[in-house]
């Protein structure tokens, strides 16, 4: 019982929180919005048993990604009244799509009720025994290591194109060059003269 | 008793708000990125619901696997509207047709 009335709760806060996430004015609103409806889908997830993904959707979705939205909502310089110009102007197609697509979804929900699908023997049956992260992973360093191998490659070329795509040469600053330093003799740079008294120096 | 059906609700209007968020949002790319974010959320919800229902682990690996592409995408996403914006400096998707040919 408390479980259903806490799935009900996690449930209306994380639509509310979706819906405000596309209908606020401030960008900055709606990214804060983003990081309530992960919260409360990771209680969903908890309430589904997977503890593991509701962990990894707070640190990677909340500590990473939302703030990662944040720090380019406050970087630009956006006029934000300018932007919500025409939004009323999609809303009736975008409705009408919407409506269509939750169409389209509870049929194949009362299909799949219905029983039409047939599925086959289970890949890794959950055993009650083992926690869900040990079993989590067990399989990923077992059966899905190649695929595992490959999603940090996926990560690492994000990166790279990430810093690539951003990166730009800068003409109004002076960086420091330091393989030019450390190249730098004493020789190349310092002579030793000689020089009579009271005469002044020659630079 | 929470059934498979509650997730599946849940999800599909999560997913609905994702697209109608890319079709509201048309002047506002950020917006956009983060309705992705949600339709991305709306999937991991659908397969750990399945994996729960199903007594079977590897629902939740994918979802795994789903969240690394999807901070990927918003990490590449970020970046091209970074450099989009200096050299037009507005963030609208109506006016992206430097790419026309």
């Amino acid at each position: 019982m408390i479980q259903l009335l806490a799935f009900y709760l996690f449930a209306f806060v994380v639509c509310a929180s979706g819906a405000m996430t596309i209908l606020s004015r401030n960008p900055v609103h709606s990214v804060l919005w983003l990081i309530l409806a992960f919260f409360n889908a990771a209680g969903l997830m908890v309430l589904a048993n997977a503890e593991f993904i509701a962990m990894l959707l707070v640190i990677v979705y909340v500590g990473a990604v939302a703030v990662l939205f944040l720090f380019v909502v406050m970087m630009l310089n956006i006029d934000f009244a300018e932007l919500r110009a025409g939004v009323m102007r999609y809303a009736a197609v975008g409705v009408a799509l919407a409506v269509a697509l939750v169409a389209e979804i509870l049929i194949a929900v009362g299909a799949y009720s219905a029983g039409a699908l047939q599925l086959g023997r289970r890949v890794a049956p959950v055993d009650v025994k083992v926690p869900n992260i040990e079993a989590i992973g067990q399989l990923l360093y077992s059966r899905y290591l190649f695929v595992f191998e490959g999603a940090g490659l996926v990560l690492l070329v994000a990166m790279i194109g990430a810093i690539v795509l951003t990166l730009r040469p800068r003409t109004d600053v002076k960086p420091q060059k330091i393989s030019r330093q450390v190249q730098r003799r004493a020789k190349d740079a310092t002579r030793n003269v000689n020089h009579p008294v009271g005469q002044g120096v020659e630079l | 008793m929470i059934t498979l059906t509650h997730y599946l609700v849940v999800s599909a209007i999560l997913f609905t708000l994702g697209v109608l968020g890319i079709f509201m949002n048309r002047k506002n790319l950020i917006v956009i990125l983060m309705a992705i974010e949600l339709i991305l959320l709306s999937v991991n919800l659908n397969l750990v619901a399945f994996s729960n229902a199903l007594g079977d682990l590897v629902g939740q690996v994918f979802a795994m696997f789903v969240l690394t592409v999807a901070a990927g995408e918003a990490a590449i996403g970020l970046a091209i509207l970074v450099i989009y914006f200096r050299g037009r400096g507005t963030i609208s998707v109506e006016d992206v047709n430097r790419m026309k040919g």
